[in-house]
């Protein structure tokens, strides 16, 4: 990089980054789901740390990744993630004109200031940073040196402003509990009263025979109890039928028949044929 | 290409988050755009920094980065306390302090 | 003056010298103030724990008061005659740029025998009022007030300028205003304390004005000061603080036509009435003119307005006096009728001012023995005041009856009784300025006559006309013994005024004195007076000797209606003032309603629209906000764009 004219490498530093970082913008104000917003939003950050990286600005480089993709963009999508990841807007302007006298506003709002800030710009040198970064033996030295000399009371002051916040996102997040906490004995009261099962569900997998939990258990009167299996998997469909063989068996079983001789067992000798086994 | 090029990028950034500000209605997304509008304000810092040869523009942004990661806290904890009372996001719901 | 034809005989003008330093026995002289003061702190602010020796303190000041007075009385005596005005500066009280003030006491000839009056009458209305406030429970507080009131007089009487005067000036005010509505429990009492308040103030006003006039005039306020220029002023200047100094003392002297608090004044208890209309109070206005005979003696105009005051004063309490069935009010007529003899002697000028006092020392000996006994009568007969329940008291009362009569003779003017020699001087005196003014005053002395003996046949003499239950007795010796010592007085004062002391040489010095020659010799003035005064008296005695029906009868002439309604003066202030007032106050009122409050309330509608149409801006929209702010941005930038740019 040379003191006054940026080099063509980073000229098309610059316009890749702008490019990018110009859709990553408009990539947050069109999106109708705020996550995409957050993504486009740290996209757009992390180009410009790169053009930060170009103005010889390395440490603040670095900073605005670390700080604020890496934290600040996640804290917002952590937030996101409370909030409601698929609570998606409604893009239908609610407030009449608001839309369209705000993008007029903003817009002439940048011509303006493209024309005055611009305007005043052209023509003026360039100077460079490298002999600012070269005195101390570096940018990050030269930062700290402003830092710890002029800007030390500001630097103690924005320290203050910090643990403020966070006392203050403690006080706003915090809920307060208005009743005592409930105890074991009031919520077991109150499923009795409500009438919900009041024990412990049944356990799938009757006997040991299988260790899946998609198999329902067996009641005591042999009936299939299909409250033993979780929920989704009801829901899905993904119930392993009952083998009424073995359950043939059990009942067999239970009446003191001796069904099981030790000639044609067939679980040790053909595990693949073994009645249990799914279809 | 010249310098003055970083400052047009910042004005069109900001003028992004600005129509963000004004248009989107859920409260995270307009305060993403806000920290745009800082992020485009910082990127004219820091080449006015390099413009004039001397550090203090970079100090600064450095500062609005501290400034904005509080603000960011305060922020988002009044969103979350918001969307506790009102299971709901949108900027346009807490209008109550009115006329 | 007025019509008249004679030759001066004598003219002495008064003396006009600096004040000596007041030392030796005269050191003293804030004693008399302090003393009664300092009862009334203790007794005022001592509370009920001073109940039970509270009107022994209230008695012994004063007493002590008197005793000092008496002991200054003959030291100033020993003085010789042209060095006989003591001063003594306690200290400085304002000072303003080139206005001072000092708080400076003067003792005088005539400051002397007021001090004396009031000291020695008040320390006996104070033994006396031991006796008859006996029963009452705030008989301390009662002190503390009379404590309060003698000091305040004190005080106005020795001041030696017009600011500190006004200080005891409005100090008699305050007292009688506490004592009048001292039973104030009783409405009629509360509201006629504030009726004497009410119009002592429009006579203060007067004074408080003449002390400004007078300020501005002179640049002092000191009577010394202030008299010696008397003369450089403009008669106009002069004729100003005249009239408005006779509005003060038409207010405190219930002189026409501030004369209207004086008969309700009687709601307070008679020791009150005694003090008010013998040694304090009303004298004050009296002592106000004649102290100021220097501003006087420069406007004829003013001074012919005194004259005329006092005559319509005298023949209105007379009036008053001939009608009124109560026994107290009766007498606050008569008080009425002769101050109106002081007033209209003060208003002869030089020729009268030493016989206004003289009248006013006899008076306020006689009439302070009528009221106490009057209160011994009310006393006895059960607070009965009706006169019409009265009759044959002779002989049950025979101490009270024998003073009440020393009294009745002084007042009516019976030589050789103090009254005569006062009142003949008066009348002596005004036929030397006006043929108008001394008919007047034989003629009310006349009505004197009528009433006095009225009042008296009605109370002591005819047929006893009690209640049932009334069984009068002779008051107790604390209640008598000051009646007898005011018997006497009221025998001998005159006389001994006139003969012993010569009254008439003692106050010149202050007062001047201008004798005119009459065609007639004083023997024939005085027998007229008296036939006069006797005719009244025999026709009182004829008509009200027999039969006094219990009932006052309905159909009387207008003159005693109007008598008996104290000549309809409640009624005329009604009409003159109270009305117009109320009417003026509506006027406001509507005013203040409809055209200040409008405007107002206009402003305050066209405030509240306004805002109820801008505050609609107020949307509670955080996004309609962040317009608002990016248009504000927007401005700035077009306007920092269009100063800037080009």
């Amino acid at each position: 990089m040379t003191e006054t004219e940026p080099s063509t490498a980073e000229a098309i530093v610059f316009w890749v980054c702008a490019i990018f970082s110009v859709a990553g913008a408009l990539g947050l104000i069109l999106s109708r789901r705020a996550v995409h917003s957050a993504l486009w939003v740290a996209f757009t950050m992390i180009n410009l740390a790169v053009l930060y990286l170009a103005n010889a600005a390395p440490f603040l480089g670095m900073v605005q990744i670390i700080v604020y993709t890496g934290a600040v963009m996640m804290l917002f999508l952590f937030v996101l993630m409370v909030v409601g990841v698929d609570s998606s807007d409604s893009l239908v302007e609610t407030l009449r004109g608001q839309r369209v006298v705000g993008i007029l506003l903003a817009v002439g709002f940048g011509i303006l200031l493209i024309v005055g800030v611009g305007g005043a710009l052209s023509g003026m040198p360039a100077v460079g940073l490298d002999a600012a970064n070269a005195e101390y033996g570096g940018n990050v030295e030269g930062i700290a040196r402003l830092l710890f000399s002029e800007y030390l009371l500001a630097f103690e002051v924005v320290a203050a402003l910090l643990i403020s916040a966070a006392l203050g996102a403690l006080v706003l997040a915090h809920r307060e509990r208005w009743a005592p906490k409930r105890t074991q004995r009031e919520i077991s009261e109150e499923r009795i009263r409500e009438g919900i099962h009041p024990t412990p569900l049944p356990a799938p997998g009757v006997y040991a025979r299988h260790n899946a939990v998609d198999t329902p258990g067996l009641l005591p009167d042999g009936s299939v109890a299909e409250i033993s299996v979780p929920g989704p998997l009801r829901a899905r469909g993904d119930l392993r039928p009952v083998d009424t063989a073995a359950l043939a068996e059990t009942i067999a079983l239970s009446e003191g028949e001796n069904v099981l001789g030790p000639q044609d067992h067939p679980v040790a000798d053909d595990p693949g044929t073994s009645p249990g086994e799914p279809k | 290409m010249s310098p003055d090029h970083y400052i047009l990028l910042s004005v069109v950034l900001f003028t992004i988050g600005t129509i963000g500000v004004l248009v989107r209605r859920n409260a995270i997304v307009v305060f993403m755009s806000i920290e745009l509008m800082l992020n485009s304000a910082n990127l004219a810092f820091v080449a006015f920094a390099r413009m004039h040869g001397n550090l203090d523009g970079q100090v600064i942004a450095f500062f609005v980065m501290v400034v904005a990661a509080a603000e960011v806290v305060v922020g988002l904890a009044i969103i979350v306390a918001l969307y506790r009372s009102r299971r709901s996001a949108s900027i346009d719901e807490p209008n109550l302090l009115k006329y | 003056m007025i019509g008249t034809g004679a030759a001066v005989m004598t003219d002495t003008a008064p003396v006009v010298a600096p004040l000596a330093e007041a030392t030796g026995v005269f050191s003293y002289l804030w004693l008399l103030i302090a003393l009664p003061l300092f009862g009334a702190a203790v007794l005022l602010l001592g509370g009920r724990r001073t109940n039970r020796w509270g009107h022994l303190l209230g008695s012994t000041t004063v007493v002590l008061a008197a005793v000092y007075a008496v002991i200054l009385l003959v030291n100033l005596m020993a003085r010789p005659e042209d060095d006989r005005a003591i001063g003594q500066t306690l200290f400085e009280w304002v000072f303003v740029g080139g206005f001072t003030a000092p708080a400076a006491l003067q003792l005088d000839q005539l400051s002397m025998v007021f001090v004396l009056l009031i000291t020695i009458v008040g320390s006996l209305i104070h033994i006396y009022s031991i006796g008859y406030m006996d029963h009452d429970p705030d008989r301390r507080k009662f002190f503390g007030f009379l404590n309060l009131f003698v000091a305040a007089m004190l005080l106005l009487v020795l001041a030696d300028n017009y600011l500190l005067l006004y200080v005891g000036w409005e100090g008699v005010g305050l007292a009688s205003y506490l004592l009048i509505g001292f039973w104030q429990w009783k409405p009629s009492a509360a509201a006629a304390a504030k009726k004497a308040f009410v119009m002592n103030r429009v006579g203060d006003v007067g004074l408080s004005l003449a002390i400004m006039l007078i300020f501005i005039t002179f640049g002092t306020v000191t009577f010394d000061e202030v008299f010696t220029e008397a003369g450089q002023a403009s008669e106009s200047t002069l004729t100003w603080i005249g009239l408005l100094l006779l509005l003060a003392a038409a207010g405190k002297s219930a002189q026409f036509p501030l004369q209207a608090w004086l008969l309700d004044a009687m709601e307070g208890p008679t020791p009150v009435s005694a003090l008010i209309h013998a040694a304090t109070m009303v004298t004050a206005g009296v002592y106000l003119i004649v102290r100021s005979n220097a501003i006087y003696d420069g406007t004829i105009f003013a001074l012919t307005t005194v004259l005329v005051i006092g005559v319509i004063t005298m023949f209105l309490g007379a009036i008053i006096a001939s009608a009124k069935d109560d026994i107290k009010k009766s007498l606050a007529g008569s008080t009425m009728s002769q101050i109106g003899y002081m007033v209209l002697a003060a208003g002869l000028g030089p020729v009268g001012y030493v016989f206004a006092i003289f009248h006013l020392l006899t008076h306020g000996v006689f009439k302070a023995n009528l009221f106490l006994g009057a209160g011994s009568v009310i006393h006895a007969m059960k607070d009965q005041q009706d006169m019409r329940r009265y009759g044959a008291l002779r002989a049950v009362m025979i101490i009270t009856f024998l003073s009440f009569a020393s009294a009745t003779l002084a007042i009516m003017g019976i030589p050789p009784f103090s009254g005569f020699w006062s009142k003949d001087s008066i009348i002596h005196a005004a036929f030397e300025v006006s043929l108008v003014a001394g008919i007047s005053g034989m003629l009310a002395a006349g009505l004197t006559g009528f009433y006095m003996t009225r009042m008296f046949t009605m109370t002591f003499l005819g047929k006893a006309r009690w209640e049932d239950d009334q069984h009068p007795h002779e008051s107790k010796p604390v209640m008598t013994i000051p009646l007898i010592i005011l018997g006497i007085g009221s025998a001998f004062t005159g006389m001994a005024l006139l003969f012993w002391g010569d009254i008439v040489s003692w106050l010149t010095p202050v007062t001047g004195l201008q004798e005119n020659e009459l065609p007639l010799p004083t023997i024939a003035y005085e027998g007229m007076t008296l036939a006069l005064v006797l005719i009244g008296a025999g026709w009182a005695y004829a008509m009200y000797r027999r039969d006094v029906p219990i009932e006052a009868p309905q159909d009387v002439n207008i003159l005693t209606k109007a008598a008996r309604n104290s000549m309809y003066d409640d009624a005329i202030n009604d009409v003159l003032v109270v009305q117009p007032t109320y009417s003026v106050s509506r006027a406001f009122v509507g005013l203040d309603n409809k055209g200040i409050d409008g405007v107002v309330n206009g402003l305050a509608a066209l405030v509240g629209g306004t805002g109820a149409k801008l505050r609609r801006w107020q949307t509670g929209f955080a996004r309609s906000y962040a317009l608002a702010m990016v248009g504000g941005a927007v401005l700035v930038v077009v306007v920092l764009a269009v100063v800037r740019l080009p």
